[in-house]
Order: C-alpha cells, then structure tokens, then sequence
C-alpha cells in the first residue's frame, strides 16, 4: 500500500494573516509551518500503510523559497520521501493550477494507491483542490471523509453530509479528502527527527513537471480591491456578580425573544 | 461583457429546493435574463418553486448511487458540449456544490472563486466579494479570460425572493459515462437528527464551545435552547473532540447562521467561528477571559463562568414557565 499525501506550508496560523499590499497574495515571508489540517492526512496515510502490513507514504507540496520545514515535520512522523514544487512562476497561482501541478508531482512519484488531503487548507481554504486534482488524475474521489478501511483494492469511508454522514465504497487508485479532528496525530519521536533531516526531498520547477501556464498567468481572476468591512462595535461588557443572568434575562425580553 | 445566461446549481432535501438554492436562483434573476438550475435527481420536483422564484429552465440528471459531484459535473458538461453557453455558474458553498464546482472547473479549464458573498456585474467585468480573516476584510476579485465563470457562494448572501415565475421547463439529461472517476458509490445514508428548528434558520441559535468543559456539559446548552425554541449550535472545537455532531458546527466550515439573539458559551471567538455568526442580528457572549475575541462583537458580554451563569439563567426561564 503507496500513499501519497498533500502537505501545504503555510505561515505560522498563530501570527495575524496580512495581504501583499502590491500583488495582494498571502504573506508567505517568514517560516513556513505544516498545515495542522494535513497532520490528520499524514497520520491516517501512516496507520493504512501500517494495518496494510507493507508500502510507503510519500509526500507532495507546493509551496516558494525552496521551503521544507513542513514537510520535514511529516517525514518526522514517519513518511518516507517527498517532492517539493517550488519555483518563483508559481507566485499567483489559483487552486485548479494548484490541483494541476499537485498532480504532476503524484506522477512523478510513480503515482499511489491512495492520495490524501484534507478537506481545506487553514490559510486559503478554497475547498476545490482535491477534487480537482483527483480530475486531473482521472480518479474517483471521497471528499469530506471521517474513517476510512482498506480491503484489497476498495476502500469503504463514512463521508460527511450537510446532514449526518454517507457510507461509500470506492475503487483504488482514489483521491480522499480528510476532515479535521478524524484521528490523533502523533508526535515526531527524537529519533524520528534525526531520521527526517536526510529523507531524501526531490525539488522540481512548474517546467519540469510540464505544467504550463502557471502563477498569475493561469489564474483565470484578478483581485481588484481589498476593503475593511464595517466593524460589528462591542456592546456592553459585565463582570459576573452572580446576578448577570438577569441582566440576560432583561436582554432577551427586551428584544420580545421571551 | 454583460452576463445573459446564468446556471446554477441546486441541490433539493426530499424533493424540496434548499433555501441556499433559491438564494441562488434570486440573485441569478437580478443578473441576468435566463437563468437554469441543475439538480441531481427529477427537475420536475423543483421545477414550481425554482420557477417561482425566476429559473425559466431546471436540468435534472439521475445521479444513481454516485456521489453527486461527480455526476452533475458530466451532466453539466455534456449540455455545454451540447451547445448550451452560460456565462456565469453559480455553486453553492456546499459539500456538492464545491466537488461538482472542482470537477466541472477541470472540464472546463476554467478557474473557481469560492467563498463568495457577493457579486456584481459592472457590464466590463464580472466581481466576486469574498470576506477574509474573519470578515474584518473584503477582497473583490474579478474573473478574467472568457466565461463560463465559476464561482461558490456562502449560505445567507442573498435574500431569497420570489418573482411569481412560472414553472421552468424540465429538461431530463444523462449522466454520461464516468470511467474511473465514476467508481465511488454511496452504500448507505445516515441523517443525525436533531429536533426543534434547524440551526440555519432558527431565530435564536445557542451555541457551546470548549468552555463548557465536558462532554456531559452540552447538556446545559440543550436544555437552554429548548426553553428558548432555539437551535442548539457548537464551535469545532467540541465537534472535533466529538460532543456533537458536526451538524451542528457553526463556522467557516459549518453552518451560517444569522438569527435574532446568538448565545455563545464558553467560545473564544476565532475567526472561524465570527465568520459563520457575526451576521447574527445580536450577539450575547459568556466566557471567562475578558479579553477573549467574543467580546469584540458581542452586544451584551457576561465575563463569567459558564457553568454558574447558565444553571441559573435556566432556572430562572423556567420559573417564568
Ligand atoms: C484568502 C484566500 C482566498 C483564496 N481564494 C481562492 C479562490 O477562491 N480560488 C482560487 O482559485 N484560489 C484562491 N486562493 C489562492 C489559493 O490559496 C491558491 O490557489 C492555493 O495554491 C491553493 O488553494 P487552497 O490552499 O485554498 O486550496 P484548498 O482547496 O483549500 O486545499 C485543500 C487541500 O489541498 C492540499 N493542498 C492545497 N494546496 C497545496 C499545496 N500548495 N501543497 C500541498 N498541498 C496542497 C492540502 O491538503 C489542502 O488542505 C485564495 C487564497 C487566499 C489567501
Ligand atoms: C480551516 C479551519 C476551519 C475552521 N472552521 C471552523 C468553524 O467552522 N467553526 C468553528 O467554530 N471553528 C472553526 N475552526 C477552529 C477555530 O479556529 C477554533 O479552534 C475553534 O472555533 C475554537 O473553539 P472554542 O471557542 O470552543 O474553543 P477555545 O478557542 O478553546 O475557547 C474556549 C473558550 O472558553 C472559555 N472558557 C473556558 N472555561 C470557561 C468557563 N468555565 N466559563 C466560561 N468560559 C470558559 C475560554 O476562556 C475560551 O475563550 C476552524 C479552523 C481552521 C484552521
């Protein structure tokens, strides 16, 4: 069992997002970190490799500057190799570029029994790129998966709905996205970072992988203008006495709800 | 270019057009003079109250076992293969809407714009407004190149309103073949219910978070929405460690809400939770932290413990009976 998972880098979630005043794009200058959401695709390709008994996860990310840090993280957790796409032409790109040069790089590690990523990056969140990179593949696709198992060449995945959950089966090779909180990812051990440092990372350009056109290029939009909108004001603020709960109470009458 | 012909994509719960669709459609009349819907399963079913509200056309393709995004991609292609040529195709920010979107924009080579709120036609280009960190800012992106655009929107951007339209004209189309891509097949479906009204569109939603502590603590929430007739809400945090369904996830990622009275317990406030409720006509927050984010929005703001503010918030309701 090969699975190949996607890991975006992105900046530090912890400190307050910024736009690019010229270019507009996300600020992506300082170190980049793993996308906690892929943490979960990273453990889950991990446990099937596992319960499978044999096979490797390998990892695919874009991302500028020749950055590795988050993917390091994932090798740390015990994936074997990697592809790095990084190239300066891909500053702007959109998600279907994105999901295209995702899928070159699945190529060029031979391809897998299962590619996983999650449901929507934390910092760009558009929803789109596994689906359409399963598109691009030519695969099936579970997007919005819970739990998944493996029998033989199938997988069988509880796929979230708007209103509880479907079962699916679905043939492989396959695309899976992955929602968070579905299984608890483990720490990188000690040794597991040692091991990391010299996983071997293949880096490659947009051109390499023969993906053309690519960043602002291939986008398809432009972004015009970008706004403050107007601020919701904070209203009253009280400490609780033991006696806020009137203060609710007269709150709610007010507006006729009670 | 000036939009003539506008799709949309609709999605229908036993037979019945979601509200999100009729949003949709709505704002799809504004834009434009000819408006279709596609639907995955009978368009008849859909056809009156689409209608109803400005779609001269439903498309409905029977998506069988398949999963529908899949599916209606194909279909929709197929039509535009067939010689029809929508200008715009309007998603619904929805687990269908964005898979079917994603698939579609492979087809087409055309790129997708998601997250939308807004959209306008200036007659020399087309412009989506998506809100971001947050909803403290507003990007307008305008798509270049040729048409079909692409674009997904967030429930509760536009406010459905019916034109007294007559019945659009059904049109059945055939899923073509999927190849591979088509292996995925739903075996079985399984509805969380909740009772009382629906969290999208309850006129009072009272949600918990992290705060409350435990599991056994929703308990305190539940109990609140029922003597005020409201939905019961939740931050990601306890759909993650599994208090609740993720049905009732209020955020980004879950539902937006809007209602007359937000309660927010024990939330701090990330911008992915304000994202899906900001939009509420007024916000009380209880939480510990005074400076918790909540605050920032909130209309009236308890500094306090949850679970000394809400046993008596409750007793003090039902002695009102
Ligand atoms: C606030 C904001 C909004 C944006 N909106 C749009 C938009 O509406 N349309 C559009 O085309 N572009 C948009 N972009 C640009 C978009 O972020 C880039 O196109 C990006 O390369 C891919 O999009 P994503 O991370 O949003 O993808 P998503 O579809 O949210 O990503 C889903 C998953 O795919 C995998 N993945 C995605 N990107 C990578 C990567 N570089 N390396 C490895 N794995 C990856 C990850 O597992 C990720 O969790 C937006 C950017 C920002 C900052
Ligand atoms: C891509 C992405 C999408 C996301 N989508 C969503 C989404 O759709 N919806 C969503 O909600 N989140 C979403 N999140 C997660 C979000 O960032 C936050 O992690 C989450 O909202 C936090 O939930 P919380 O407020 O319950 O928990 P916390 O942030 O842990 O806050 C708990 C709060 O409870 C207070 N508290 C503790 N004890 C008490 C007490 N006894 N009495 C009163 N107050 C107390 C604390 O002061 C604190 O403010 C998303 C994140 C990402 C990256």
């Amino acid at each position: 069992m090969n699975i190949i998972v996607c890991v975006k880098q992105i900046p530090d979630p912890a400190a307050p997002g910024a736009l690019n005043s010229e270019s507009h794009t996300l600020k992506r200058d300082g170190k980049l970190v793993i996308d906690d959401s892929d943490m979960y695709g990273v453990e889950m390709a991990l446990q099937l490799v596992d319960a499978a008994g044999g096979g490797e996860v390998s990892l695919v990310s874009m991302a500028p500057n020749g950055e590795t840090s988050g993917m390091r993280t994932a090798l740390a957790m015990g994936a074997a190799k990697g592809v790095l796409v990084s190239d300066p032409a891909l500053q702007g790109s959109d998600a279907l570029t994105t999901a295209k040069i995702l899928a070159a790089a699945v190529q060029r590690l031979g391809g897998a029994d299962l590619i996983i990523a999650a449901t929507e990056s934390s910092d760009g969140y558009t929803g789109t790129v596994p689906e359409q990179m399963a598109e691009v593949l030519g695969l099936p696709s579970v997007t919005f998966t819970k739990k998944i198992t493996i029998n033989g060449s199938t997988l069988q995945a509880s796929r979230q709905t708007e209103a509880g959950y479907d079962e699916v089966t679905c043939a492989l090779p396959a695309v899976i996205s992955v929602t968070a909180g579905v299984v608890e990812p483990r720490y990188p051990s000690f040794k597991g970072i040692m091991a990391a440092k010299s996983k071997p990372v293949e880096q490659v350009t947009a051109s390499d992988l023969g993906v053309t056109p690519v960043g602002w290029d291939g986008a398809g939009q432009k972004i015009i203008s970008v706004t403050q909108a107007e601020a919701r004001q904070a209203g009253e603020i009280i400490e609780d006495d033991g006696e806020a709960f009137n203060k609710i109470v007269g709150f709610l009458e007010n507006l006729k709800v009670i | 270019m000036t939009l003539n012909n506008v799709w949309v994509f609709a999605q229908a719960t036993n037979g019945v057009a979601t509200t999100a669709t009729l949003e949709l459609v709505t704002k799809a009349r504004l834009l434009a003079s000819n408006v279709s819907v596609f639907v995955s399963g009978d368009g008849a079913a859909i056809a009156a109250a689409v209608g109803d509200f400005g779609a001269t056309k439903v498309y409905g393709a029977d998506c069988g076992a398949h999963l529908p995004g899949v599916a209606m991609a194909a279909a929709m292609k197929s039509v535009i293969d067939g010689g029809e040529s929508p200008d715009l195709i309007m998603f619904p920010q929805s687990y269908e809407g964005r898979d079917a979107m994603a698939r579609l924009s492979v087809k087409l080579d055309k790129t997708v714009i998601t997250n939308n709120v807004d959209i306008e036609d200036s007659g020399n280009g087309v412009t989506v407004t998506t809100p971001i960190f947050g909803g403290n800012t507003l990007v307008a992106t305008t798509f270049t190149g040729s048409g079909p655009f692409l674009a997904a929107f967030r429930p509760k951007s536009f406010a459905p309103e019916a034109s007294g339209g007559a019945a659009a004209a059904v049109t059945a189309v055939v899923v073509p073949d999927l190849g591979a891509a088509g292996s995925a097949k739903v075996t079985a479906v399984h509805v969380e219910e909740t009772t009382g009204p629906k969290l999208d569109e309850a006129n009072v939603v009272v949600s918990g978070g992290r705060g409350l502590g435990e599991a056994d603590k929703y308990a305190m929430i539940e109990e609140l929405a029922k003597l005020l007739k409201a939905a019961p809400g939740a931050s990601r945090a306890i759909v993650d460690a599994g208090w609740v369904p993720y049905s009732y996830q209020v955020g980004q990622t879950g539902k937006v809400v809007k209602p007359t009275v937000y309660i927010a317990a024990g939330i701090s406030g990330a911008t992915q939770h304000m994202v899906g409720m900001k939009g509420s006509k007024n916000i009380i927050a209880i939480n510990k932290d005074k400076e918790a984010p909540i605050f920032g929005i909130a209309d009236l703001g308890i500094v306090g413990d949850v679970h000394k503010v809400l046993p008596k918030l409750i007793e003090a309701l039902k002695a009102r009976g």
